[in-house]
């Protein structure tokens, strides 16, 4: 094992190879070849992924520590007993992530290959994406807080720099894209000051940052065995910090009573962790987007629409899951602090569902869902669900990446549908080219607005039927992804609540039941409003189905959406193969058997009978790609269970691995059945409000129409005022601080008035006070009189005055004598 | 051991045979002149690569030293003692580095006054080394002078508009606090009857158990400690006493910011460090919790006002005030992790703003202005520029795996570690990161995001219209240049775009900001590694001034 996680830097080099390739040769590439080359990094991360995961399956699962070559330390300061390395860490959680993170990513970058086409920037967009999955993978593999931070900052500037990638669109909407960059940028700054805290924290406690030091034995689900730990050897100088901050915890947990000093003061261990772990939680509301820092990822739905999938949706925003799964114990040892996890992602959970329901934005919608679906996730890691939360983030990344690859589709169809119709009209425009570029001068028109579209399952069948996918996967219907995981989910809330008797599980329990019927009513209003009825622009009607770059990603991930599930399902390997075949035979079915999918839904069908044939030159890549990435991913399955000795296990088991406190599965059938219940009566209900037509008159919404369901809509639409609170308690406040302290206090005050009355006028006034009643009036005076007297003095003195040079030289040397004299005053008087 | 004897004199000296060699050449050769001020600065820069190379990390003391009498005058023996230890050798090498960067750029920007405008720069250089490598205090003393006059020129000569006014702020707030420090130097050297900085510490360290210290009273170290803390304040500056700075900056020709930013400021923390924990280990333990309160101030007021301002490099100016807040707090940590810290902080602080002052001058040349307003979309226009300007910036602001954060992060561990300040101070040093993204992204995302700005766009009404808007007769053109380098990179001279490509010149100093950017941040363990063992037996010192009960003593300093 320790061979093949030897590999794991290049998970970390790959990505940032193929970012440094295209940020230099970029320019000299054609559009295919940076993609591939970009795709290839990606698939070929996957790959490194892959096999590690089946060397560790093959292996016991046990985790290994790496040093990377070349980089043995990163901040290394003797005197200060400071050893921060750049270390990797392979385990189960890690390679969960890495995995998640390298294969959507590589879907995504293939995806994007085809919507990016066209744009100026093509070669840069590629760079930032690799460049975020290389940080994405440091913040995952590394193994201590400070690497871990290194990639939670990267990740948090490739956001930015995706965020902002169009900053340069006409008519504001460049400007608007740029302030999305900042606030995202700063806002998730606020974040990273509690996790530094934390850090800081955990640093002066433990007297190290690393989660485990090489050759540690983990606890495993929670037992408190003495820790098996080997002191490093080596007289480095480091005289604490033999212990990894997890095994620490329990040794000192396990001890009692153990005080941290902090220098100036001392507090009780317990309190600490308690301290630590709040402060990671303010990180963790910064990135994973949870109250009260979640408002820069809506904003954040500027960046073009694979960004919002990768990044936004499928994996940097969930690294606050992960980061709180990672410190399982710390949680565990803070029940408060856990608790306070707990009620903030249950609270943004409903939160943010509400705001969906309100949206017009395509992507707004998905953003908030977003939001909502990572307060479950939060909410499930704080009960304590550390494998529900990852069973969600799985499937999550899986089927939102989906919806949001999906509705990027969608986008690019209404743009192209309306260009295409406005060049119908007027064709002297007809000869600009195609690409992103120039759909700015096309004004006053949304391509994202669901209330321009409609009727698009008929124009873009693959799409409909993908994003149909991920919508009842979203919706946690049986026997989708997320169903599965919303259940282990809400299955921890319920044995929280009822057999731990935790007030924080009936609270959760309650706000995510009711987030599961917001979440599954946004959904189908979204479907109603953008695939079915009628096309109500003329975009919408001309639109057409994206390209096999764009839907082929679709495919595989709808395949995902659909037995993702099965990763968590409790069956023996066998079962699990069989159950597999089963659901791609059915989600192929479903998706090859499009013209009979579409009468269902739309009655009448157009001749759609296979996938577009490809071009050749794009066959090659995209296939190579796809079959590097398909034979990694079977391998993962396949490997294992050839062998009989390799049982395959669930998610949960693999996670136990790696993250104490896990607690077993919880399939709860009652629950499993009410949460399916809620999931089909909100699209139900919405099916039944938002028919006949989704909009009135006026284009508004229907329920904006209903007096009783009015006042809800429209603070739903106002996104519950958030961004304005804010503006006017911190941004507008600060901005007239600043502006205050800047021109007023600093520079009116202190640089003008200060400078120039105190120092100035004084040194003036003096001056003159010096020259005219002091120096004319009483010292001239006196001078005078001293003059006089002088002048007698020298008529007796004259006959000093010899002429002589000698004598002179000797006066000049009497006076640097006496000078000195007076200089060494000091010493004679010692 | 002969040989490494005058190495340091060679490092020193050699920019004085510089500007021999640039006296002696005529006045006219301007071409010539400013390639000999280049080749003199690197020719600096190589020596004191071979001085690091010669040095050795594990020696705490002293090393590389040259003592020899200066004059003696009475009790007084001025000697000319010049070495260096783990505390100055990155800065000497730093002030190696910013020089000839400041020269590139100069290249083909300064046209007035060539020869003197080089000689300034070299003498700059001589005194800011000298400053660095001095270890007698009289001789540092005279070297802290001679480094304020060069400046003064270069800002009283080829600055801005009110260079005049700014110039003679600076030379006057850097005098006032000179002549404290010049009282209680002559007052050491008396008491002491030796002006040697290592023998006054080991003086100061053998009195340590005694009872009555080293001084003759509390009350006079407070003086002796003030007399240098107030220089040193005014030179960082630490807030209150900043307000000749943005006015120094702002007037000052770019190759003067940059030094200014880069080196002279370093001069104050550097003494800080040697003179005032080094010579005054007990005052500096009592007051560190109140100069830790200023430099928190200094951190969260200078963010906060540069976030306010409306010229970039007044913006970046203040912004200098927060930076060096965070080097000031790590230094009164007290402890190796803040004092290691602030030490590579300095050296950061130096090639970021630094950095990031080029980056102005840069947009300066080619827009002749630096409101902040005027701006917008560059990064579409210069894309190499923009990105190299990022790096920077982001440095700037501390992002992990760049200088910065190395720095910014040590020295606030440190801080959350410190025996007299502790997790409070961390605390509100913590809010200096958020706020420093606060104002540099907008700094950022008003010059470098956003629709791009033609020029032509300041003379309509708005200057929010894109190059498209406003009836000036250059528009078509613009409109032109600007679909141009849409596409690609070749942003070209054409029409009325002022955003020239960069020079070689240019290029060359970004480029070279930016990869030391990068190493630092991705490998700073040789830096640690240099000071390590100074810095370590800094904080041993220090150490036994520290009571053990650290929370009566951080009562007792309140």
């Amino acid at each position: 094992m320790e061979v093949i996680a030897s590999f794991v830097p290049l998970v970390v080099i790959l990505p940032f190879a193929g970012a440094l390739l295209n940020l230099f040769l970029g320019r000299y590439l054609s559009e295919k070849l940076i993609g591939a080359l970009a795709t290839t990094a990606a698939a070929l991360a996957f790959a490194v992924a892959a096999v590690m995961t089946v060397g560790i399956t093959a292996h016991g699962y046990e985790a290994v520590v790496v040093n990377p070559p070349i980089l043995d330390s990163w901040i290394y300061i003797p005197s200060a007993a400071i050893d921060i390395p750049w270390q990797m860490r392979v385990d189960t959680l890690s390679l969960t992530m890495m995995l998640v993170v390298t294969g959507v990513g590589t879907l995504i970058h293939l995806y994007a290959i085809g919507y990016m086409h066209g744009d100026p920037r093509f070669a840069r967009f590629f760079v930032y994406l690799n460049l975020f999955l290389g940080f994405m993978l440091i913040l995952v593999t590394g193994n201590n807080f400070l690497m871990m931070f290194v990639g939670w900052e990267g990740v948090g500037l490739c956001s930015f720099l995706l965020i902002g990638f169009w900053f340069d669109k006409k008519h504001g909407e460049g400007w608007k894209n740029s302030n999305a960059a900042r606030k995202a940028f700063i806002v998730n700054r606020v974040g990273d000051f509690g996790l530094l805290l934390a850090i800081f924290l955990i640093f002066w406690t433990y007297g190290t940052l690393d989660y485990y030091k090489p050759n540690e034995v983990l606890h495993i689900g929670g037992e408190k065995a003495a820790a098996d730990v080997l002191v490093r050897e080596g007289g480095d100088g480091i005289a604490h910090g033999q212990k990894g901050v997890f095994a620490q915890t329990e040794a000192w947990l396990a001890e009692g009573g153990h005080i941290v000093s902090f220098g100036v003061f001392e507090l009780p261990f317990e309190t600490v962790v308690t301290l630590i772990t709040l402060f990671m939680l303010i990180g963790v509301t910064g990135k994973s987007a949870q109250i009260p820092l979640f408002v820069w990822l809506p904003d954040a739905m500027a960046g073009p629409t694979p960004v919002s999938a990768l990044i936004h949706a499928a994996t940097m925003v969930t690294a606050g899951v992960y980061l709180i799964t990672r410190n399982s114990v710390l949680y565990h040892a803070a029940p408060l602090s856990a608790a306070l996890v707990t009620v903030v992602g249950a609270a943004t959970a409903l939160m943010a569902g509400f705001i969906a329901l309100g949206q017009w934005d395509i992507k707004k919608v998905l953003a908030y869902s977003t939001v909502s679906q990572l307060g479950f996730m939060v909410a499930a890691v704080g009960i304590g669900g550390y494998a529900a939360g990852m069973f969600h983030l799985i499937t999550h990344a899986f089927f939102k990446a989906l919806l949001f690859l999906g509705s990027g589709s969608v986008i690019h169809a209404m743009e192209h549908g309306h260009h295409h119709a406005h060049a119908h009209h007027e064709s002297e425009h007809g000869e600009e080219s195609h690409g992103h570029a120039d759909h700015a001068h096309e004004e006053a028109f949304d391509p994202q607005d669901m209330r321009n579209m409609g009727g698009l399952a008929r124009r873009m069948p693959i799409t409909f039927v993908t994003y149909l996918i991920g919508t009842l996967a979203l919706a946690g219907i049986f026997p989708l992804a997320g169903f599965w995981s919303k259940d282990e989910i809400l299955g921890k809330a319920f044995n929280a609540a009822f057999i731990d008797g935790k007030l924080e599980g009936f609270a959760m329990l309650g706000l995510l039941l009711a987030a599961a019927g917001f979440t599954a009513f946004y959904m189908w209003r979204q479907i109603k409003l953008v695939f079915l009825g009628v096309p109500r622009t003329e975009a919408a009607a001309a639109a057409t189905e994206s390209s096999p770059s764009m839907t082929i990603p679709l495919l595989v991930l709808a395949a995902l959406s659909i037995f993702g599930g099965a990763l968590n399902i409790p069956l023996g390997v066998n079962s699990v193969l069989v159950i597999g075949v089963l659901f791609i035979t059915a989600g192929f079915w479903l998706l090859w058997a499009l013209p009979s999918v579409r009468l269902f839904f739309i009655g009448r069908a157009e001749p759609v009978t296979s996938l577009p044939s490809l071009k050749p030159a794009f066959r090659l890549i995209a296939l190579g790609s796809a079959a590097a990435f398909m034979l990694s991913g079977a391998a993962i399955i396949l490997v294992p269970s050839l062998g009989a000795s390799y049982p395959l296990e669930t998610l949960v088991l693999w996670l136990e691995h790696s993250v104490p406190y896990t607690k077993g599965l919880t399939l709860n059938p009652f629950l499993a059945i009410l949460a399916l219940g809620i999931g089909i009566g909100g699209i139900l209900l919405a099916q039944r409000v938002y028919s006949p037509a989704p909009l009135a008159e006026g284009n508004q919404d229907v329920l904006e129409i209903r007096p009783d369901t009015r006042p809800a809509f429209q603070l739903a639409n106002a996104k519950l005022y958030w961004d304005e609170t804010y503006g006017r308690l911190i941004e507008q406040p600060y901005n007239r601080a600043a502006a205050w302290l800047a021109h007023k206090l600093d520079w009116e005050f202190w640089h003008d008035r200060f400078h120039h009355t105190v120092f100035r006028d004084f040194y003036k006034r003096a001056a003159d006070f010096i020259a005219t009643p002091v120096d004319r009036g009483a010292i001239d005076q006196g001078f005078l009189r001293i003059g006089r007297a002088v002048a007698q003095a020298a008529a007796r003195l004259r006959t000093v005055q010899t002429g002589y040079v000698r004598t002179y030289v000797f006066t000049m040397l009497f006076g640097v004598v006496l000078v000195m004299l007076i200089l060494l005053l000091p010493l004679l008087r010692q | 051991m002969e040989k490494n004897d005058m190495l340091i004199n060679v490092v020193l000296f050699s920019p004085l045979v510089g500007i021999v060699l640039l006296l002696i050449m005529g006045q006219r050769r301007e071409e010539r002149i400013k390639w000999v001020a280049l080749v003199s600065s690197l020719v600096t820069l190589a020596f004191s690569l071979v001085l690091l190379g010669a040095f050795d990390p594990s020696k705490a003391e002293m090393q590389l030293e040259n003592l020899g009498e200066w004059f003696s005058l009475g009790n007084y023996t001025v000697s000319y003692y010049v070495g260096v230890d783990g505390l100055s050798i990155l800065l000497v090498l730093l002030t190696a580095f910013i020089m000839p960067l400041a020269i590139l750029f100069s290249l083909y920007h300064v046209k007035e006054r060539v020869r003197l405008y080089y000689s300034f720069l070299l003498l700059l250089e001589f005194a800011m080394i000298g400053v660095f490598v001095a270890q007698d205090l009289f001789l540092f003393y005279v070297f802290w002078e001679v480094s304020l006059v060069p400046m003064y020129f270069l800002v009283g000569i080829w600055g801005s508009e009110q260079r005049i006014y700014a110039a003679v702020k600076f030379f006057l707030y850097t005098m006032a606090g000179s002549i404290l420090m010049l009282l209680a130097i002559l007052w050491m050297g008396n008491y002491f009857g030796t002006f040697n900085v290592m023998a006054i510490k080991a003086a100061v360290e053998a009195a340590a158990g005694t009872p009555q210290g080293a001084f003759p009273s509390a009350v006079t170290e407070l003086l002796l400690f003030l007399g240098f803390f107030i220089a040193f304040a005014i030179k960082v500056p630490i807030w209150p006493l900043h307000s000749w700075l943005p006015d120094a900056h702002v007037q000052a020709p770019t190759a003067g910011s940059v030094i200014l930013a880069g080196v002279l400021l370093k001069l104050g923390t550097y003494g800080l460090v040697r003179f005032n924990l080094g010579l005054f280990p007990q005052m500096s333990v009592t007051l560190a919790p109140i100069i830790g309160v200023l430099a928190i101030i200094g951190i969260i007021y200078g963010a906060w006002v540069s976030y306010a301002q409306t010229d970039v490099k007044k913006l970046v100016a203040y912004s200098s005030i927060s930076h060096l807040g965070f080097v000031v707090l790590g230094i009164f940590a007290l402890n190796a992790a803040g004092i290691s810290g602030a030490t590579l902080q300095m050296v950061n602080h130096g090639i970021s703003t630094g950095g990031l002052f080029l980056m102005v001058g840069m947009l300066y040349e080619r827009r002749h202005t630096k409101a902040i307003d005027a701006f917008g979309g560059v990064w579409k226009v210069m894309p190499v520029f923009s990105g190299l300007a990022l790096v920077i910036t982001l440095s700037s602001m501390g992002l992990p795996g760049l200088n910065g954060f190395v720095g910014e992060f040590t020295i606030l561990l440190g801080t959350a570690g410190s025996p007299v300040l502790g997790v409070l101070f961390a605390f509100f040093g913590t809010i200096g990161v958020i706020l420093a993204a606060v104002y540099l992204l907008y700094m950022w995302n008003k010059v470098f995001m956003g629709e791009y700005r033609a020029p032509v766009a300041e003379h309509g009404a708005f200057a929010l219209a894109p190059a498209a808007g406003g009836g000036h007769e250059g528009e078509g053109e613009d409109v032109h240049a600007a679909g141009e380098a849409h596409g690609h990179d070749n942003h070209g001279a054409e029409g009325g775009n002022p955003y020239t490509p960069l020079t070689w010149n240019e290029l060359t100093a970004l480029i070279a900001v930016v990869i030391a950017a990068f190493v630092i941040g991705l490998y700073p363990r040789p830096f640690f590694g240099y000071m390590d063992a100074s810095v370590g037996a800094t904080a041993a010192e220090l150490a036994r001034y520290i009571p053990a009960d650290a929370t009566a003593q951080s009562i007792q300093a309140e």
